[in-house]
Formats: structure tokens, C-alpha cells, sequence
């Protein structure tokens, strides 16, 4: 067993039912980890669990359901504090002297407090509404909201005041930052066209947009974020609002790092950087130390686009989030994306990813209730990310204050991912985060495309069905409205910071 | 007629359609039965071809101008008039293999027995042939031929 690092058992046991294995090798063909092979002297296909990752892509495609994974079943005695997932940590780091590494959102049973909001429904004194039978609106508009109405002098009927570029959204649900390098072109490919068909928008993430993405523009958010890879002019104006990534929820204050094996030709073309280098993304923004010099960035792009697109600003929740927030809005963001700590990543130091940030359902109430407070809730819309996994996270997030949200990991679950967490190692064998041309071929573009256009039509017509049980025909009328939730299991604290009743109040 | 095409930038090579062709043409049917007891009676009609990461699903192509039926000095190698395929009847070929010399595409194999000629018979009384029904990418996709 080259390679196996002595002190670490496997994570999971793969076993195979020899009255089902055929003996096919579609495993065998299947596992990017080696896990599996065959035997051509004893005619047997071997399992070898110690590089199993958890990915189920051989268990998905075993035409007999030979295959089954589970958990490794050498357990070490119970221990409140020296969990199986602490000691295993340091047996890795003391093997590697390193960093060790993580992918996609928290994995640590942190209270997921989505799980411990109720929605509310019409009883008796007000009207349920049925959505198959009469209009309900999800159209979003994502931008700067004028302060005051103004008419014409002349003729009332005509409004004199200028609105600032809006993105309209006809599920307020958006798709995640995620570049080209970090998932596969098709993958790319498969949330750009999704994003077109569906109404809403895909993000480009920070490594810039390939050439063959250009014609969704219309349906792209481009990112400005520490690396600037990929940016120019033509970058900014081909799309339908840029956004400047200050931090990401699964790191704030992390920069990122794709690794130069991964900088093919066509990356390196798209991000514009030489091929097989590193692209390294700094922690900060080099020329952003303050509001003041956030505000001069987003003034550049504006001035850029000639203020024809809205400019969105991402941020991590972390402590003192609706202080940043306000000042993000007040350095002229039309857009307030906060990327709440359960928030993926394609890679990122592991204890980063589990200690550093704020969950999203706190930040976003508490960034709605400050600029409430202040007066500047409209001149900026704001999209909680991070942890979103259902239509009712999506309800319960407008309801606490958000315009819409963004997703990634839910996005890249319906594409096929089984969050095996291994995103960093490049060898995804759902073909999503990885740029092995063996591997990128098992995803299907026109078969995700489609996948993702279901999950936003299933969950738009989930999101309808609630609206409708509350009583509400419009999703305008849902933001902020936290009359219709209530918390079970919060603290008093809690509930005041969420801005909701306990549940039976 | 219909025709089977395959998409080699979304073949993944995992074989699963040589698999289920094997199955279908069985006597049970059944998978697990089919590979114990049958799986070296029955050649499957289609085949991956593989090269580096490029792979794809190969079969009959049931030509307009098939010259497996040329070539066929029996009358085995025939087309069925009603539906367009080309179709191999095992009573009447004699394992001569001309078909095989003459397919330009290598579609056509020996039968497990040795003696007959087998080949894709696009699944008959299927309304989708089992290679393109259970290809998990969707890389061998049956079109209308204009032809």
C-alpha cells in the first residue's frame, strides 16, 4: 500500500457483494482514487478502501448495486473532547508537517439555526392563496433603489426620477461564485446556460470569463476579487454586474491559490496569466485598506461600464458585519453580497473553514436591521450565501431580510456532487472540480444545464406554495417581514439578534 | 430511420452500455443471471473504443448502402423492410465472415459459438435500444435519420 501514511486508517469501507459483482470493472473505470481494480490472473475485481474518498461515483454507477461505502468501523473509544475527527487531524498533520486542506462548506454540526426557524401559514382570520390558480410574483429586482419618487412639474403622470441599473430576477435565486479552474469548463458551461434558461444569474468567480461564456453575459456576474484575473474593460461591459469579492464565507481573510498543473491553455487564456503558474489570490485587495478605497473601485468600474451596471460587493459574515455592511453600501455598492461561514470553497486551509466567521441567518438579519435603521436599506440590495440548501432556507433568508440568495454547494449537488470534500485534490469524479480531461467528460453539460433549471423551477414553485400559505402574492412583500417566522430552540439573545418571536408568541 | 449516434466528447468509457446490451440480448434477461451463466454465449452489438481519454460506443450503423449485405453470399446479412435495420439471421449465415471484411466500421463480430455472425440489432420490439437508455451521460443518443 504505497503512500498510505501509517497512522491513518481510511475513512470509509468499500464493500462488494460478491453475489452482485459481475465483475463488469465499471468501478474499476470509474475511480479516479484507485480504489478499485481488477485481478486479470484471479478474474476479480478488489476493492482497496484506503483511498476512498466517499464520492459514490462507482456505488451510483454499478449496474447490480454490488458496490456499498460506508463509514470506516474501526472505532476509537468514545471521548467527548478527543473525537475521532480531532485525532485523526493530528495524526495527518503530524504526518505531513502541513497545512491540511478542505473543500466545500463546514463540515462541523455547528447549530444550522435555518433548522430552528418556523414559517408561518394563514389560519381562519386571513386567506391562504392557491398558486396554481392565481398570480404569484417572484420577479426580483437586484440595485439601487431611488430615495424618493419625483414627477414632472408638469404632468404628474410622468416620473422625472432615474433608476440606477437593476438585474430582474425571476427566481431570487442566484448562482454562486465559482471560476473557471476551480470547477470544469462544462461545469461552467452548465450554470451559464442555466442561469439564461432559468432568468437568473450565474457568478464567474474571481478567474475571469472564457471567451465561449461571453454570449451569457447577460446572464453573468463577473468578479473583481484580490488576483483582478481576467479583468479588463471587455470583461466588465460583456456582463450584467460586476461584483468585487472582498472575502468568502468558507475563508474569510484567506486569499486563494489555484495550483499551476491546473493553468491549462485555456485557463491560462481566461484568467491571463501564463500557463502552469499559480494563481494566487492575495488575502486583501491591495489598493482597498479602507471604505474610502473600496468606494474608489467601485467608482473605477462604474465609471468603467459607464454606470450602466449594477456593482455588487461580497464580503464574509464575520464580527461587526452590519458595520462593514453599512459602510459597503455607503461607499456606493448597489449590491451587498454576505457570504455567511457555512459557505463553500474549493479550497481552504481546514481550520479556517470551521472556526472563522459568522453564520448567515445572523448576519443577514442583523446587516437588514442596521441599514434599516440608518435609512439606507434601499440603496442597496442585499444576498445572503452560504449554506443555503432549500426553498425553505431561501423563504426563511428573504423573510429575515435578504432580496434573494446565491447558491453553490446546493448548484453543484444537483449537478452531481456528492460533497466528498476533496474539491482541492482535482480529481472529482463527477467531473465538476477537476480539469483532468478523463474527468471533465463525465459531466454532461445539456444534462446539468437541465438539472439545475429543475431545482430552480421545483424550488420556485416550493417557494409559491409557502408564499401562498402565508398569505403573500408577492416576494417584495416577504423581505424583512419577519412576522412570519418564529424560533424554536434560540436563546432570548438569539431571537433579538434575529429580529423573530419564539415560537407560540 | 433511427439511428444511433454516439458523442465522444461525453463518452466516459465506464462500458455500461456493452453491459446492458449483453443483458437485453440473454436468454433471462437478468443481469446477474446473465453474466454467471451466459456472459461467454453472447457477444454484445456494441463496443467502446478507447484512447487515452477519448472514448466512444461503437455499433452497427445499419448503413443506406449496407456493403455487409453485398457481401453476404447466403442472404443472411439482410434488411428488414420495414424498419430499415440491417439484421444478421443466424439460420441462414454460414460463418463465412465477408461481413466482417467489408464492414468499414468493424461493427460486426463472431458470435460466442464461433459461427455465426452477430451484430446491434437496435434492440427490437424496444422503443429505446438499452445502450442509449441506460448510458449514464447521454454520449449514445438515437436520432432521426433523414435519409
Amino acid at each position: 500500500m504505497a503512500g498510505r501514511k501509517w497512522l491513518l486508517e481510511p475513512d470509509f469501507l468499500v464493500e462488494r457483494d460478491p453475489d452482485r459483482c459481475i465483475q463488469c470493472q465499471v468501478c474499476v473505470r470509474q475511480c479516479a482514487n484507485d480504489v478499485h481494480s481488477y485481478d486479470a490472473d484471479e478474474e476479480v475485481v478488489r476493492s482497496d478502501s484506503s483511498t476512498c474518498v466517499g464520492c459514490h461515483r462507482c456505488a451510483t454507477l454499478c449496474p447490480t448495486g454490488a458496490v456499498s461505502i460506508r463509514r470506516a468501523q474501526l472505532e476509537f473509544r468514545p471521548h467527548g473532547s478527543w473525537t475521532a475527527h480531532a485525532l485523526r487531524s493530528i495524526y495527518k498533520q503530524a504526518e505531513t508537517g502541513g497545512v491540511l486542506l478542505a473543500a466545500m462548506g463546514t463540515d462541523r454540526t455547528h447549530t444550522v439555526t435555518w433548522d430552528h426557524v418556523l414559517l408561518n401559514a394563514s389560519q381562519v382570520t386571513n386567506p391562504s392563496i392557491d398558486p396554481l390558480r392565481e398570480p404569484m410574483e417572484l420577479l426580483t429586482h437586484l440595485g439601487r433603489k431611488p430615495d424618493r419618487v419625483e414627477f414632472h412639474k408638469g404632468d404628474a403622470r410622468k416620473v422625472v426620477t432615474k433608476l440606477e441599473p437593476q438585474l430582474a430576477l425571476q427566481v431570487p435565486v442566484m448562482f454562486s461564485a465559482m471560476s473557471y479552474g476551480s470547477i470544469s469548463y462544462n461545469a461552467s458551461l452548465a450554470l451559464a446556460q442555466a442561469a439564461k434558461e432559468a432568468g437568473t444569474f450565474a457568478n464567474s468567480g474571481e478567474g475571469g470569463l472564457h471567451q465561449d461564456f461571453r454570449k451569457f453575459g447577460g446572464s453573468m456576474i463577473v468578479q473583481v476579487a484580490s488576483g483582478r484575473f481576467g479583468v479588463d474593460v471587455d470583461y466588465l461591459n460583456t456582463c450584467a454586474a460586476v461584483e468585487i469579492k472582498i472575502g468568502q464565507g468558507a475563508k474569510p481573510g484567506i486569499g486563494g491559490h489555484l495550483p499551476g498543473q491546473k493553468v491549462d491553455a485555456a485557463i491560462s487564456a481566461t484568467r491571463m496569466i501564463p500557463e502552469g503558474t499559480d494563481a494566487l489570490s492575495p488575502a486583501p485587495h491591495h489598493d482597498i485598506y479602507s471604505i474610502e478605497d473600496l468606494s474608489q473601485l467601485i467608482y473605477a468600474i462604474k465609471e468603467a461600464t459607464t454606470y450602466t451596471k449594477p456593482v455588487s460587493v461580497k464580503i464574509a459574515a464575520v464580527h461587526n458585519i452590519s458595520a462593514i455592511a453599512s459602510g459597503t453600501v455607503r461607499a456606493g455598492a448597489d449590491i451587498v453580497v454576505i457570504d455567511g461561514y457555512r459557505g463553500g470553497t474549493g479550497a481552504a486551509p481546514t481550520v479556517i473553514r470551521d472556526n472563522v466567521g459568522i453564520p448567515i441567518e445572523f448576519a443577514i438579519a442583523a446587516v437588514d436591521s442596521r441599514l434599516r435603521q440608518e435609512g439606507i436599506r434601499h440603496q442597496a440590495s442585499l444576498i445572503a450565501a452560504g449554506g443555503i440548501r432549500s426553498s425553505a432556507d431561501v423563504v426563511k433568508a428573504i423573510a429575515l431580510g435578504a432580496d434573494a440568495v446565491y447558491i453553490g454547494s446546493a448548484a453543484l449537488v444537483a449537478m452531481g456532487c456528492h460533497l466528498c470534500q476533496k474539491c482541492y485534490t482535482g480529481k472529482c469524479n463527477w467531473g465538476i472540480a477537476t480539469q483532468d480531461p478523463y474527468l471533465t467528460r463525465r459531466l454532461n453539460p445539456d444534462i446539468a444545464r437541465r438539472r439545475l433549471v429543475n431545482l430552480l423551477q421545483g424550488w420556485a414553485l416550493e417557494i409559491k406554495e409557502m408564499m401562498g400559505g402565508m398569505g403573500i402574492n408577492a416576494i417584495e412583500s416577504l423581505r424583512g417581514n419577519r412576522e412570519h417566522l418564529r424560533g424554536v430552540g434560540l436563546s432570548d439573545r438569539e431571537l433579538t439578534i434575529l429580529g423573530i418571536k419564539a415560537a407560540g408568541e | 430511420m433511427k439511428r444511433i449516434v454516439a458523442r465522444e466528447e461525453f463518452c466516459i468509457g465506464c462500458r455500461l452500455c456493452e453491459v446492458h446490451c449483453l443483458v437485453q440480448h440473454s436468454k433471462s434477461r437478468k443481469i446477474i443471471k446473465a453474466f454467471r451463466d451466459e456472459r461467454e454465449k453472447v457477444v454484445p452489438g456494441i463496443k467502446v473504443e478507447s484512447s487515452g481519454h477519448v472514448s466512444f460506443a461503437l455499433q452497427c450503423r445499419h448503413c443506406g448502402e449496407a456493403p455487409c449485405i453485398e457481401a453476404c453470399m447466403t442472404g443472411a446479412m439482410a434488411r428488414d423492410p420495414e424498419t430499415g435495420v440491417v439484421l444478421s439471421d443466424p439460420d441462414k449465415c454460414v460463418g463465412c465472415w465477408m461481413c466482417i471484411m467489408v464492414c468499414p466500421v468493424g461493427a460486426v463480430a463472431r458470435g460466442a459459438n464461433q459461427q455465426v455472425a452477430s451484430k446491434c440489432d437496435l434492440c427490437i420490439g424496444v422503443a429505446t435500444p438499452v445502450c442509449v437508455a441506460n448510458c449514464p451521460n447521454e454520449a449514445i443518443v438515437l436520432e432521426e435519420d433523414d435519409e
